[in-house]
């Protein structure tokens, strides 16, 4: 259907945003041309493609550009519907899948970044919203053993990218992950197994690298 | 047949979120029954209901409860066919979904905070709030049909009607103009269109309630904005 038509994906390494596209492009078997962005340099294609809010990820499907994280990966379940679908049939279950989709949205991006940059009784109260967050999270994966039942979902793509933060933030915030919230972490694990999660995340330790220079620089510039 | 389970919507007043919920309804033709909730005062159901964001609007259809009101309409979309607000094609489905979240994270979020300061802060709001209204001008509006659904009201219409109504009202307790109709025009045209539709005209809240209700909440956010900044 699709299939035939070029497919490419600009993106920047450590993006938690772009390793959710990337997921879900292995996950379906989608061959695709990668780009990588300087994003202190974004290139012209970019520009072209995203002119509304000049971000990564894009993909760029037959000429037209895809923007915002999880609408292409709703995009790719549409156009690639024979196969491994991520979102479930039934439309109760799917509004679920998208409501937590969109609390990982709201709640680990900004709750994880105001751990790296805030220091004392803000970084205290931002942990707790943080490992609270997870604990939620927790509730809903439930005895599962992904968000998407038996196999990976939507849910799990959106959330899955932030296994690169924890060991960043556990450093931050002066805390273990798997002390405070075992599930996430057993599930992470699980989420690992899978060749489309462990052959796109990037090396854990080279991403804590990166991190923590990028934090040591956030919190130099506060 | 799921389409006989009752239907119930939790709502408040003045939310345009909730009214996002009730026009999609109507214009399906779904009958269902309303609860309104205060808000300042939450109910045990609503905190029952929605424990996670303790917020209207919540969708009741039978047993199943749905939340957040972007997935309210995608639901109400999947559930009743008649009058399809998505449109079919993938790529105009993510279209719509980009645009919506654009809409409401980015233009809307810097009117509503442009309404409830002051100052160099104020100024700050407006200036971006105009920016983001010119991409909605002129990438996502200008030469398009009456709606963004064609000839009938779809997905993003729903979203981004709250311009039609609410934002005119927020320009007025602001003391400010964002849709000059000489530099919005395609906007401005659009937003008649919507507002005039006879199932949406038959559904906004009382103005004059409203803009009571936005000159206290616009201080009351806006004091609240204020000590943030200052901690």
């Amino acid at each position: 259907m699709a299939d035939n038509k070029k497919i490419t994906l600009l993106n920047s390494w450590i993006s938690p945003f772009g390793i959710r596209v990337r997921i879900a492009l292995a996950h379906k078997g989608i061959e695709y041309d990668y780009k990588e962005e300087n994003l202190s340099n974004k290139s012209p294609l970019l520009l072209q493609m995203n002119p509304v809010k000049k971000q990564i990820p894009v993909l760029i499907h037959d000429g037209k550009p895809v923007c915002e994280s999880m609408v292409i990966v709703q995009y790719i379940d549409e156009v690639w519907n024979q196969k491994s679908p991520l979102l479930p049939a039934d439309p109760c279950q799917r509004a679920q899948a998208r409501f937590w989709a969109d609390f990982v949205d709201k709640k680990v991006y900004s709750l994880g970044r105001q751990l790296w940059i805030t220091t004392g009784e803000a970084l205290e109260a931002a942990k707790k919203e943080f490992l609270d967050c997870f604990k939620l999270l927790e509730g809903e994966l439930g005895q599962k053993p992904y968000f998407g039942g038996e196999t990976l979902g939507f849910v799990d793509v959106a959330l899955i990218p932030f296994y690169l933060w924890f060991s960043a933030l556990e450093h931050c915030g002066n805390f273990i992950m798997v002390e405070e919230c075992p599930k996430i972490v057993a599930w992470a694990h699980r989420c690992m197994e899978n060749d489309c999660v462990s052959k796109t995340l990037p090396d854990l330790e080279k991403a804590f690298g990166f991190l923590m220079e990028i934090i040591k620089k956030q919190r130099a510039d506060k | 047949m799921e389409s006989k389970e009752v239907v119930k919507l939790l709502g408040f007043w003045v939310s345009q979120s909730s009214m996002r919920v009730e026009w999609a309804l109507r214009l399906k033709g779904v009958e269902y029954e309303y609860i309104e909730e205060d808000i300042f005062n939450k109910s045990p159901l609503l905190l029952e209901l929605n424990p996670v964001h303790k917020k209207v609007p919540v969708l009741i259809h039978g047993e199943k409860v749905i939340l957040e009101s972007f997935v309210i309409l995608e639901y109400i979309d999947e559930t009743w066919k008649q009058y399809p607000i998505l449109p079919q094609d993938p790529y105009d489905r993510a279209m719509a979904r980009f645009w919506a979240k654009f809409a409401e994270e980015k233009f809307l979020d810097n009117a509503f905070k442009a309404m409830c300061t002051q100052g160099v802060q104020k100024e700050g709001y407006l200036k971006q709030a105009k920016e983001y209204l010119e991409k909605i001008e002129e990438v996502l509006i200008k030469g398009k049909s009456k709606f963004f659904g064609g000839e009938n009201i779809g997905y993003l219409d729903i979203v981004l009607g709250v311009i039609s109504y609410w934002l005119p009202l927020w320009e007025v307790v602001g003391c400010m103009k964002i849709v000059d109709p000489i530099q919005f025009p395609s906007t401005t045209l659009w937003m008649e269109n919507f507002r005039n539709h006879p199932v949406i005209k038959d559904k906004l809240p009382p103005r004059d309630k409203m803009v009571v209700y936005y000159q206290w909440r616009s201080k009351e956010i806006g004091a609240r904005m204020a000590s943030a900044r200052k901690s």
